[in-house]
């Protein structure tokens, strides 16, 4: 079966994101006084062949560890394993 | 002696690394990414650039080329590998040094000269240069702020391995004159072994006094001496 994983890569809370600080900071200016904080990473949308959902989502978070998230700087969060319209077929 | 010149697509400091070997009178030979033969090298150089257009994170992708694993059993055997820039990132990634390096705090891309202290003398690159003595090299990095955890630092000073400290010119702390806001000014470190050095400075540009600075010439040299003397720097027994 075909599923589809999303993954989010994030700098840990304790690395400095100065992305993150000038996109809040222009929201800001922009009026939106509200904002706390701001806090920018990356979307990964990932394609896997997988027996069973518990496979592909073991497999997927293999992955983060071994190369899409550098544990040293980046947590991840696997956000959503769910089986693409084929697969279902 | 012959320095190997790592060269991944997007590598752009090769070329400058090699006309620096030759201005000291040394060969260079060109490694090609695809291929794991390092060509007898005695220094492998991984130098500057945007290696596979750093895709995902600097260095993530170069360090599973090919070459990369001749460049990892070379380190392992006490060879002298020395990554300028993005061959740093790269080495960070390989996990033949610790911390990452990232966004600079700036969020510039700096490209401009800095002043490093020297803050060890037991690696054959920084050998014979007093730490009182201010180096002018040059960064030309967008994401050079080394990052590593507190135990990670504490250990890096203990064990002196840190190599470089980002100073000001008149050799105080850098504070806001630090290119990219690294924690604890750290410019460059070597591993346990003192064989394998990372830097984010760039010594190939600072050879010759038309450019400014020849003091990166320095550490070219010494390399060249610790081969010569035949310096074996064996892994340290774990």
């Amino acid at each position: 079966m075909t599923w589809v994983a999303e993954v989010v890569v994030q700098l840990k809370p304790v690395v400095n994101d100065p992305q993150g600080l000038v996109v809040r900071d222009g929201l800001r200016r922009l009026g939106f006084t509200g904002v706390r904080a701001a806090r920018i990473g990356k979307h990964v949308e990932l394609e896997v062949e997988a027996d069973s959902e518990q496979d592909a989502r073991e497999s997927v978070a293999a992955m983060c560890e071994k190369l899409l998230c550098n544990p040293v700087i980046e947590d991840y969060r696997i956000d959503s394993v769910r089986a693409t319209a084929e697969g279902r077929a | 002696m012959r320095f190997g010149i790592t060269v991944f697509p997007g590598t752009w400091s090769d070329r400058d690394c090699a006309h620096a070997v030759e201005l000291a009178g040394h060969q260079a030979v060109m490694l090609w990414h695809k291929d794991a033969d390092l060509r007898g090298a005695d220094c492998v150089i991984l130098p500057g650039g945007f290696a596979y257009g750093d895709y995902l994170r600097a260095g993530a992708v170069a360090r599973f080329a090919p070459l990369m694993e001749s460049v990892v059993a070379f380190a392992d055997r006490g060879g002298l590998v020395w990554g300028i820039c993005n061959g740093f990132q790269i080495l960070c990634e390989a996990h033949l040094l610790p911390g990452a390096l990232t966004r600079n705090g700036s969020l510039q891309f700096r490209c401009e000269p800095s002043w490093l202290r020297v803050e060890t003398q037991s690696s054959p690159f920084t050998a014979g240069i007093a730490s009182e003595e201010v180096l002018q090299i040059p960064v030309s990095h967008g994401e050079g702020r080394y990052v590593a955890g507190e135990g990670t630092l504490d250990g890096l000073e203990r064990d002196e391995r840190v190599a470089f400290r980002y100073v000001a010119k008149d050799g105080s702390p850098a504070g806001a004159s630090s290119p990219n806001g690294s924690m604890r000014d750290i410019a460059g470190i070597v591993n346990p072994a003192g064989n394998v050095l990372g830097m984010m400075p760039h010594p190939e540009r600072a050879c010759e006094p038309l450019l400014g600075s020849d003091d990166g010439m320095r550490l070219f040299l010494n390399v060249a001496r610790a081969v010569s003397r035949g310096a074996a720097f064996a892994a340290p027994a774990s």
